[in-house]
């Protein structure tokens, strides 16, 4: 067992591409998100949605960390760079994403360090007298690194480090899309990583209120069709359950050290989503006896709204409102080499995702559905 | 960016660890996760193990894939 090959075998793919079809002839149009930009990969290098039955489609989510960081955030960010004596250390990702005035990779001259953990910025930071700046980004999955790490920087008195905290919590950000009357959303596959450390329980509000079917999925193609599976038995059996497909790694009330760690160091508040609005609950901000830590309140930064018009679209993508390719821009003004929003940005990103995999040549070119 | 491998612990001492991946080791912390040994299959996220990997449910998730009913039953 290594767990991973062993989910990838191509003849049990064709047998489960077999049951959805059969499954879902006799159910009626059905519009299923899968919210993490990881799972949006898996799909997109499986060429799964062109194989999905005519009555199913699968809409990306909010589920891509960069993504859904608003303009305000990278403004204040590359604000900071601006300042001297400052090291900003951040996941690459987040260098190419514009915010209002341009992105991080332009700031020539300004010390950026790319980090692959949070680890690593709070080691150049034993290093350098510098002030180190950590761009703490990303969702449930990655908040109890982080948390853990403010800890171990409290606990050795490290002076010189801070966080520009934008974390994000899933559930809630599913909650909105259904509260939102144009979005038509019939079930979720839930995100994975996140539910690992979260668990099943978040989910249920969805099933229960909302009436959605929640599968949570593993990420390796064989997972995602399973997933696809047992959301079409819950539509055939008329009922809307939080069900975990991804059992080896996610156990019904999730990781609870993680949870506990996050809980120390974090609270729960009100948080801007790009496209998305202020969604309550929905963001995590550092507690008040960590406040040290919080770069917001070290360098007195202001988090404004830009009103900055791009015709981006990603806001509406995100929602699942429209697909990549309904953008205006897409393919044309906004590639992957000058991306003109983060959900192009990102390798996670819908419009990046689509643009990789559903544009190929000899593939057949996207068709509108 | 939640993308998380599995990766084998091969080394622990303490709250840290070294896993493995195809010939390649990276040290990890191992601050999130309870009674892991060496052997295990973590995942993997940011520098953290996030969760150890369960075999027992691994192989029912593996069985599941093979048990395709008849056309007509669920
Ligand atoms: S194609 Fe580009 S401009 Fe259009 S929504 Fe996607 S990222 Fe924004």
């Amino acid at each position: 067992m290594r767990f991973l090959t062993e989910y990838r075998d191509t003849e049990k793919l064709e047998s489960l591409y077999g049951r959805i079809s059969r499954l879902a002839s006799g159910l009626p149009r059905l519009n299923l998100m899968e919210v993490c930009g990881t799972h949006t990969m898996t799909i997109g290098r499986a060429g799964l949605r062109r194989r999905l039955p005519e009555n199913i489609s699968l809409l990306s989510g909010p589920g891509c960390p960069v993504c859904v960081t608003p303009d305000s955030y990278l403004d204040a960010a590359i604000k900071l760079t601006e300042r001297k004596n400052i090291c900003l250390a951040t996941f690459g990702d987040m260098m190419k994403v514009p915010g209002s005035q341009g992105n991080l990779e332009e700031r020539q001259g300004s010390e950026i360090a790319v980090v692959y953990s949070p680890l690593e910025a709070l080691e150049i930071a034993r290093k350098t007298i510098k002030e180190v700046v950590f761009l703490a980004v990303g969702f449930e999955t990655t908040a109890p690194s982080v948390a853990s790490v403010v800890l171990t920087a409290a606990r050795e008195k490290i002076k010189n480090f801070s966080l520009l905290v934008a974390h994000k919590l899933i559930p809630p950000a599913m909650a909105c899309l259904l509260q939102d009357r144009k979005v038509k959303i019939d079930g979720f596959i839930c995100p994975g990583h996140v539910s690992a450390i979260i668990g099943a329980r978040p989910y249920r509000v969805i099933a229960e209120r909302y009436h959605r079917p929640c599968v949570i999925a593993g990420f390796e193609i064989l997972d995602v069709l399973q997933a696809l599976v047992m959301l079409l038995v819950q539509f055939q059996e008329k009922r809307a359950a939080v069900e975990i497909q991804y059992s080896r790694c996610v156990q019904p009330a999730g990781n609870l050290r993680a949870r506990h760690l996050m809980a120390e160091v974090f609270k729960v508040g009100d948080a801007e989503w790009r496209g998305m609005g202020v969604i309550p609950k929905s963001g995590l901000f550092l507690k008040k006896e960590y406040s040290e830590f919080d770069a917001v309140r070290r360098f007195s930064l202001q988090l404004v709204k830009s009103e900055k018009f791009t015709g981006c679209r990603c806001g509406d993508i995100l929602k699942g409102l429209i697909a990549p390719p309904d953008c205006p821009c897409f393919g044309q003004s906004c590639t992957p080499a000058r991306p003109k929003g983060p959900c192009m940005v990102s390798s996670e990103g819908a419009c990046a995702a689509y643009y990789r995999y559903e544009l190929l040549p000899g593939r057949g070119k996207w068709q509108k559905s | 960016m939640c993308l998380a491998v599995p990766m084998k612990l091969v080394e622990k001492k303490g709250e840290e660890g070294v896993v493995e991946l195809a010939g390649v080791r990276r040290k990890i912390r191992l601050d999130l996760v309870d009674n892991v040994r060496v052997g295990d299959y973590l995942i993997v996220h940011a520098g953290f193990a996030i969760e150890k990997l369960n075999l027992k449910e691994a192989k029912k998730t593996l069985k599941l894939f093979q048990e395709i009913p008849a056309p007509g039953q669920k």
